[in-house]
Parts: structure tokens; sequence; C-alpha cells
């Protein structure tokens, strides 16, 4: 191949600005307006990466997103870009390419040798030779040796990639004739307009195609109709690809930079969508066809005039249809030596001066190495060039019509699918709907509009008009030789051969089994190609082979324009207590816990230690936690005690004003759902303190019933979580330290003895003094508007100190409430758990009235006598805590099965041993009972005891 | 990404919804067989074509019925719950 830089032309090179930049540390020269491929190709590249699996030379083939082998990663001040085609990719001074899957070069490749055992190296051919012993042993060199561009794992963008959403009245895919007249005509009707192009000129064929519009050149043409666009306030966004259309017609954009920002992701939501998104040319089948300097004939033509370059000096051109002759004489009229093999018998009817024309002829075979040096005809003469342009027909870019559920149908006449019946706010136009002629296109781009349109005429093409006359030209079975369908997953004629054999007939499953169209590419070139040998090797026609699903993307979208800001910290928020910064200056090390962050220990010491010494000494005097997470739903109206009493499983009505109860929630299903603690403020008033990482959901299930079963005026529910900081006192010395605090309220047993409420204020401020215990100490938790809590637990921290009070994090939390067996939803319970099975088996048989989940009470699964029950379980002394999720095994069937599982276990140290809490089946009647325990293998013997291992008599809560 | 509306904020994005289940599944309460009480729980008629559906803005946290095609996602509109539903 010997493309070189002529010294005049190119319409969108600037060659006053040169430019260079390096390839595979070669230096490279262009100029501003090159695109990565266009540079590679006028500086006489022609190996520009190593294709997927063989390893095989491959050069441009393309001029657009089609491009299926000149993969590069591209590496510039902003970071590094893999896997990007060199085709849309603008050349920039001093920005670093280097070809994918190549080592040290694409040109100079190690793993070329990988060709020769080609034969051995089949479709699938991963599935059947590395089962044995493992894949797992084989899959480190083989996703080494068969892979794309590198990701460079340190990477992180400088800045957030912008979102956008938008509405407008008509957006525009493509800008190309149809697109343009498109969008001009709604401007002109007065709509808003949206027009945006995958490249960073608009214009599409008609920057390299000639034209005439209206009697003007189709370049200026374009010029004046963006700029029109422009000054009429409309939108008109380059280097922007429409990379998704989803439900009620929300179109995806991808937007692209050239000042180094990250890209934006727009969300457009029209009212009316033209897809003007055009056609891609289809490579022609024949041994070799992916040799370096085997070429699209439109691409050849694209950088004939749009930079300067010409691909070939002596260039035969394999076509089945009239497309080719443009390029053809174009180049020959560049100074290239031009043959043209049509395989139509009547073919070259257009031909002119300057090019040889062999009617009725195919290619049979490419020969060359590392470039195309001749090429083999079906009569058995060889041509020497240096350069093949192949024009099989065009395949219309349907990808977003059928994203949208466009059904396609079948064209004959244009050998290609095309958007069949139309879609409720979708217009297509262009090549996309197969016009062939410049006058069709801008018709159908107006028509496409719909009710958007003007009612001014459509522009018309006033030169010659293009004429297609396409005759089928698709793969052969049994040809000689490799013929490549697919260039990027380097898929041949064979694989699909190989596959219909073993009967994947299917298009899904070829497309699964071969890898066909499965690339980065997504098969843009070689899809049409591979099912229609499908087609033809299994007797069908094309329509009843059908296309593979198209899903979006269009073409690879970076993650960063996808996540914009929700990302680092942003991805998924924590939720943050009040106090973060008082507990952080404690020393807090802080963990999440059910989407909160939260101290987990204080003091940074070593973490074990640290929780032992915290869940000791809050056993010996008094310790204080910061409980704001747990949920404070207030329940308010004339019906509010109907309406606990049927969430709860515990009768909540008989509840007087000023104390408290602890209950569950069940769901339907009568799973326990959550527990927690109902307070009674008054007559018509409740708080829901649930777990505190069931706020949210708790919430949502008590609107759900208050709008379902007791309509909108008689119950009111307000979340007041984030209101309030909930800040706890708990041990033996727990009053000692609230009368210090001073907050108006009596505290004396009779007047609020445990599960009691009462009022207080704190410097000024009202505080809920309520008695409850997830320690199993006298516990006084104390709530205060969230933003006055600070000065609350400064002054608790300085009353706690004459009582050595320790600061609890959750872990050492944790182990005292495991020391009672109090349990945690979710955790000690799971997906079938009741709560007779917890050993609260009171409201199931008393209460009459209805509750949420009574009827599953009483099923026949939950009436069964071998449930999972809560128990305890003991170790032999000096053994080691149990494992969390070790199971409870006996004799059973071949083997062993399962009992039941260890729920929770810690070490406990004011008890000197570990305690575990468990589901075992039939538990509640077999305390004493010694199991076996398999955890990894290991059986060890537990002893079923009553959950709660500490003041079992609850002399404590009271002390 | 859908547009729903709610008939209290107006059109929103879907990912602000919730499904709540398909309407007029009504809860039978007080001594009900075993069987009426599973096809409550898990016995579904998932429709294809038009259905009618209860779901939640969980912006607002209003529960509404939406009238939706379960094959081509068309809204045809939305409610206030009313007596179907609630089953009063
Ligand atoms: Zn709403």
């Amino acid at each position: 191949m010997s493309a070189s830089r002529l010294a005049t032309g190119g319409s969108d090179i600037d060659r006053g600005c040169p430019l260079s930049f390096t390839f595979d540390d070669r230096r490279v020269e262009g100029f501003a307006g090159d695109t990565i491929a266009s540079a590679l190709l006028a500086s006489g590249q022609a190996v520009v990466g190593r294709s997927f699996k063989y390893h095989r030379p491959r050069g441009i083939w393309g001029s657009g997103v089609e491009e299926p082998n000149a993969l590069v990663d591209v590496e510039s001040a902003v970071g590094r870009v893999p896997n990007a085609r060199a085709t849309t990719v603008q050349a920039a001074e001093g920005i670093r390419v280097r070809s994918v899957n190549a080592s040290p070069t694409a040109e100079t490749d190690r793993n070329a040798v990988l060709d020769r055992f080609a034969r051995f190296l089949p479709a699938a051919f991963y599935y059947k030779t590395f089962m044995w012993p493992d894949w797992h042993l084989f899959e480190p060199r083989i996703r080494a040796m068969a892979g794309l561009g590198v990701v460079d794992p340190d990477w992180k963008p400088r800045q957030v990639s912008d979102q956008v959403n938008h509405h407008c009245d008509v957006l525009v895919v493509g800008a190309g004739p149809a697109g343009l007249a498109a969008a001009a005509s709604a401007a002109a009707a007065g709509h808003s307009v949206v027009l945006v192009d995958d490249r960073t000129q608009p214009g599409g064929s008609l920057r390299h195609r000639g034209g005439e519009i209206d009697g003007v050149e189709g370049r200026a043409w374009v010029e004046a109709a963006v700029a029109r666009l422009n000054s009429g306030g409309q939108l008109v966004l380059s280097d922007t690809t429409a990379f998704g259309l989803y439900d009620h017609n929300l179109v995806a954009l991808n937007q692209r930079h050239a000042d180094g920002r990250p890209d934006t992701l727009w969300r457009v939501r029209p009212r009316r969508i033209v897809l003007a998104t055009g056609a891609i040319e289809r490579p022609v089948p024949f041994a070799n066809n992916d040799l370096p300097g085997i070429l699209s004939a439109d691409a050849a033509l694209s950088y004939l005039r749009r930079h300067g370059v010409l691909v070939g000096r002596d260039i035969v051109v394999a076509t089945n249809n009239d497309s080719a002759y443009e390029p053809a004489l174009a180049l020959a009229a560049a100074g290239a030596s031009v043959m043209v093999v049509d395989c139509r018998r009547e073919g070259g009817a257009q031909a002119k001066s300057g090019i040889r024309v062999l009617a009725g002829r195919t290619i049979t075979a490419a020969r060359g190495r590392n470039a195309v040096q001749g090429v083999l005809l079906d009569d058995g003469t060889t041509v020497a060039v240096d350069c093949v342009l192949v024009s099989g027909g065009w395949t219309p870019t349907v990808h977003l019509f059928s994203q949208a559920k466009g059904k396609l149908a079948w064209s004959d006449q244009l050998a290609a699918f095309i958007p069949g019946e139309a879609i409720e706010g979708i217009g297509v136009a262009g090549a996309v709907a197969g016009t062939v002629s410049l006058s069709e296109a801008l018709a159908s781009g107006v028509a496409a509009a719909g009710d958007f349109a003007s009612s001014s005429p459509a522009p018309r093409g006033t030169g010659s008009e293009a004429m297609l006359g396409v005759v089928s030209l698709w793969p052969k079975p049994k040809a000689k030789g490799r013929v490549w369908i697919d260039y990027q997953s380097d898929v041949t004629a064979k694989d699909v051969e190989l596959a219909v054999r073993e009967n994947f007939v299917s298009v899904e499953h070829l497309k699964r089994y071969t890898t066909l169209g499965m690339a980065t590419d997504q098969g843009k070139t070689s899809n049409l190609n591979g099912l229609a040998l499908l087609a033809d090797i299994t007797g069908r026609g094309i329509p009843e082979v059908g296309t593979t699903t198209y899903r979006p993307p269009f073409t690879p979208v970076p993650f960063a324009s996808l996540a914009g800001s929700r990302r680092g910290s942003m991805h998924a928020p924590v939720r943050r207590l009040p106090l973060e910064a008082n507990h952080r200056a404690a020393g807090g090390v802080f963990q999440e816990y059910g989407g909160w962050l939260r101290p987990a220990y204080y003091g940074g010491g070593e973490a074990g230690a640290s929780i032992q010494e915290e869940a000791r000494r809050a056993r010996q005097s008094v310790a204080l936690f910061d409980g704001s997470t747990l949920g404070k739903i207030e329940v308010i109206g004339p019906r509010a005690a109907e309406f606990v009493d049927f969430i709860y499983y515990n009768t909540m009505s008989t509840l007087k004003p000023g104390h408290c109860r602890y209950g569950f929630m069940l769901s339907e299903n009568g799973v326990v759902f959550d527990d927690g603690v109902l307070v009674r403020v008054d007559e018509h008033r409740f708080i829901v303190s649930c777990s505190s990482s069931h706020v949210a959901a708790v919430h949502a299930r008590l609107e759900e019933w208050r709008q379902d079963r007791f309509g909108r005026d008689s119950v009111y529910i307000h979340n007041a979580t984030a209101q309030y900081a909930t800040l706890t006192v708990s041990g033996p010395n727990a009053r000692q330290v609230v009368e210090a605090l001073d907050l108006g309220a009596a505290l004396d047993d009779a007047s609020l003895p445990h599960m009691a409420v009462a009022a207080g204020r704190f410097a000024g401020d009202e505080v809920r003094i309520a008695r409850v215990s997830f320690t199993g100490d006298r516990s006084y938790e104390i709530s205060i508007r969230a933003d006055r809590a600070e000065a609350l637990w400064t002054r608790m921290r300085q009353e706690g100190r004459a009582f050595d009070a320790v600061l609890l994090g959750l872990e050492s939390l944790m182990i005292l409430r495991a020391e009672k067996g109090y349990i945690v939803i979710g955790k000690d319970t799971d997906g079938t758990t009741m709560p007779h099975d917890l050993g609260v088996a009171g409201p199931r048989t008393k209460r009459v009235n209805e509750f949420v989940g009574r009827r599953s009470l009483f099923t026949e699964a939950a009436n069964s006598t071998n449930r999972n029950q809560l128990v305890g379980l003991a170790v032999r002394e000096g053994e080691a805590p149990l494992a969390t999720g070790a199971h409870g095994v006996e004799k059973g069937g071949s083997g062993l099965k399962s009992i039941g599982f260890v729920t929770s276990n810690y070490q406990s140290p004011t008890l000197g041993r570990p305690v575990a809490l468990a589901l075992i089946e039939r538990g509640a009647a077999r305390h004493g009972e010694t199991i076996d325990v398999q955890h990894l293998g290991v059986v060890r013997q537990a002893t079923i005891v009553a959950p709660c291992a500490f003041d079992p008599e609850g002399r404590r809560l009271h002390a | 990404m859908q547009l729903f509306p709610c008939p209290f904020c107006g059109p929103r994005e879907e990912s602000e919804f919730h499904y709540g289940g398909e309407a007029g599944n009504l809860r039978p309460d007080g001594e009900v067989t075993a069987e009426r009480w599973a096809g409550y729980l898990h016995m579904r008629d998932n429709p294809k074509g038009p259905t009618r559906e209860i779901w939640v803005h969980m912006t607002c946290g209003e529960f509404f019925a939406m009238s939706r095609d379960s094959v081509n996602h068309k809204v045809s509109g939305s409610s206030v719950l009313g007596d179907v539903e609630h089953g009063a």
C-alpha cells in the first residue's frame, strides 16, 4: 500500500496548521482537521492494528464509526482513552497513539505467529479446548493474548462529566442532506430543533460525494443550512452520538469535546424524532479480504476529498453496485490507475474515461503479507495492486429505529433491511430509509418531520442523481481460503459454516457461538454478510433468518459520561450522624451500617481489643452511645391507635400514653419484617421507632396501608428520623448521669419505670426521655432536635466522667445485645422467620382483630413442628466462638443435612466465653441438647441454650 | 427512561417510582381459606397488553393507579386510588 498526501485538496484540513503525534512511538505528521486515521494513511502506515484472535495485520477500512480494524489507545494530557476508533478521533498535537492487541508494535507483533495455527483455533475453540482440568488455568494467558486496549486503573477524570436534560420539539439524528432538510423544515415552521451528528463537521455524504441542491454546491448548501439553524437559536451539536433510544422516545446523546473536557451526556425528550442516520458500506467477500490496503470505496473517496489523501496508486475497485463508480473516477482523476471489477454483467454502464471495467467478474482472493499486493480474479487472472476498494452494497443504520422496537423490512431492491412500519413519534429519512438519490433524501427529510414540517417544498437535488443498481454479492459456503466476515471478532465464513454444522442455526445462537457481531463495533460492517451466509447454508431467505437484537449503545460510551456526578462518595451517598465530627474527635472509627456512617469503635487502637474493652466497661458503670439512626416515624390522627394495631403483630392500642412497647411488624406472608419500640405520646399520637436501616421501608409500608386501608384523612404519617438525634445513656450508673443533666423530669422508678417515656427540657429545648434498653442494662434514650444535640452530648460526656463513662461503638453494642439474646432483624432472622419462631406466640393465639400477616401465621407451613427457632448456642469451655453462618448438621439421607445455622456470635468479655444466637430446627424444645455444628468442613459440638446468656431475670434493667 | 404521570406531581422520570402491584388485588380480611389467601399473596395475572397497576411516587409518597401497556410501555393514564383499589 502506498497511500500518500496529495499536494492539494482536502476540504477538512488546514494545511497552514501542521501538527504531529506518535503512533507506536513513531512520529506522524498531519494537519489540523485530520483524523488519526487520515494522518496515518497520509504517512503511509499500512498496518495499524492486530486482530483480536489471530493477531492478523489490519489496516484502516472505513472513515467513521463503522471502522472495525483501527482501534487505538489515545493518550493525551487528559488521560488515556482505550479502544478509540482512529477514524473518529481528531488528530492533535502531541498525543500518543498506540495500536491495540499488538506488542511491541502493530507492524512487528510477536504474537503474529498465532495466525499460522488458525486452523487449530476455529470458532468456540476455547469452549472445546480449555475445559480440562480447569479453564481458569488458561484464562490469564488467553486473556493477555486476545485483548484490546489497555485501561489505566489509576486514571481519574479531572472533572465530573456534565449531564444535561433537554426538551425540544424535534430531535434530528444525522446532519446529512436528509437530516438537514428535516431540521430546516421544522425550524422554519417555528419549532425548537436539536440537530446532532457524530462527526466533527456536519454534512454527511455531501462533504465528500458530489451534489448540488437548489442550484448550490453541496457543501455550501450545508454551511448555509447550519448557519440558518444556529442564527435561529436552534441547537446543533457536532461530535455527538445518539447512542440509545429508550422507552417513551427518550434519546441519549454523548457529546465529545475537543478542549479536553470530559464527555457530556444528554437526555433529550423530543416530541418527534427524525432518524437520518445514513448507511454503512459493506465489505466484499473474497479470501484474505482483511489485508491492509483493502478499504471501503466510500472511505477512500472521503479521504481523498476531505483530507487530500490518495489511498493507493494501483487500485482495483470490487463492487456490486453503482455507488463505487464515483470513488473510482475520482481516484483516477487524482492520479491513480484504477480498474473496476463489477460482478454485474451489465456493470460499468457509467464507466467513463480513465478507468477500466471488468463486468461480470469478481475477486477470488487477495495476496500479500502485511499489505495487499495483488488480487486473483474468478477467471484465473491475477492483477498487481497496492490497494483494493470494496463496495458490497449499503446497510442502512437502523440501530436506533430497532432500539425503539421498530420492525425491519427486507428490501430486495436495496439488498438490505430498512425500517418497516412507522413508529409513533419517529420518522426516518435518507439512506437509512432506503433512499438513493439526493432529491429522494431531501424529500424524505421533510416528510419525516411529520406534523412539525413547514409547508414549504423540500429542497431538490439539481445535479446528476445517484443510482445504486445493487445485486447480491454475499459470502458463499465452501469458498477457498479464509473469507473474513467480521474483522474485529476475527470470524470467517468457515466459522459460520462450522456453527451451522454444530446446529447453531438461529441467528442469536450463531452470534454467541462465533462471536460474530459481538466486538466493540457490534458488527456494523459484518452482520448482514454473516446472516446472508447463514441463510444460504440453511436454505432460508435472509428475512427469514432475521437480525439479532439491536441494543444501546450504538458506539461505546465512557463510563465517566454515564456516571456523571454519581461517582466516588456520590455513587451511593451515606447518611451521616449530626454528631459525626464529635465522634471523630473522640477517636471514632467509622463504618457504614445499613446506609449510615456510624462509629464502629473508638480510640483508634486495635479493633478487636477496643471493642472488647468497650463492651466490658459498659457493664461496669455507664456507657454513652449515639442512637440517632433509630427510626422516629410519627403516626398521628383519630384512627392512629387502630392503625398501629393493624400494623403491629402485638396489640398496641392498649398502650397507655407516656409508655412504650416492643413489637414486631410482619409482612403479609407472616415473616417478621421489623422490630422496635412504639411510643404512645398521647391518645392520638405514636412514634414508631424502627430499625435504623429499615426506616425508609417501614415509612413506605405505613404510607401504603394508610392510603390503601385507612384513607388520607384519619391518619397522618410523618418521618421525623432526621430531625432528631437520640443519645443513649446505659449502665448501672445511668440514672446518676441523666440526673446530672438536669432535664427537669422526674427520674425515679415510680415516675419513669422501664418502658415509660417522659418529657423534659435541655437548655430550653424539649427532649423526650425513653426508658428502653438494647443493652439489657438500665438505659435512657434522650431525643433532641438534631441541631442542638452537640451541647447535650458534650454535657453527657462531662457528667459521665465522674462515672468512668465509656463511649460505645456499634460493634460493642452488638456484643451487649447478643449477650441478652436481643435480635437484629435480617441477621438473626431470615425470610421465613415468624414471630412464634422467636418465642413471641401470644398475639398469634390471642388476637382477634385483623393485623398485617395474620392469616399467614396459620398456614400449614406456619403450623409445622420442625420450624427453625431462635436459640442460643454454648461452646465447650475454652473454645473459640462459632462462625456466623456455620450450619447445625445431623445425619440424614446420604450424608449430613442442615438443621439451621448460627446467626450471631461474639466473645463476651463480661461472661468470659463466646455467646451465639442461632436458628435451629425445633430449637425451642431442645435446650440442653448438644448438636454438631459444621463450618468449612470442620465439625464442632455446641449445646442449645436459651437465647439470653446474661442476666436472664432482667434485674439489671431496673438496677 | 420512561415518564410516569403522578396524579399529584405530574410527569416524572420512572426512577422516582416504585411498583406496588396489580390493581384490584383486594386484601381478604378475617377467616379466609388458604387458597384464597395464597391467591392474594402470590397469584398474579401478569397480563400481556393493557394493565392497571398500583405505583408509588417515592418523592411525594403517594400511591396511585396507573394504566399501562406491558408490551409497548405506553401509559394511558393515572388516577388517585379509588374504590376498586381500596376494596372499600
Ligand atoms: Zn408525586
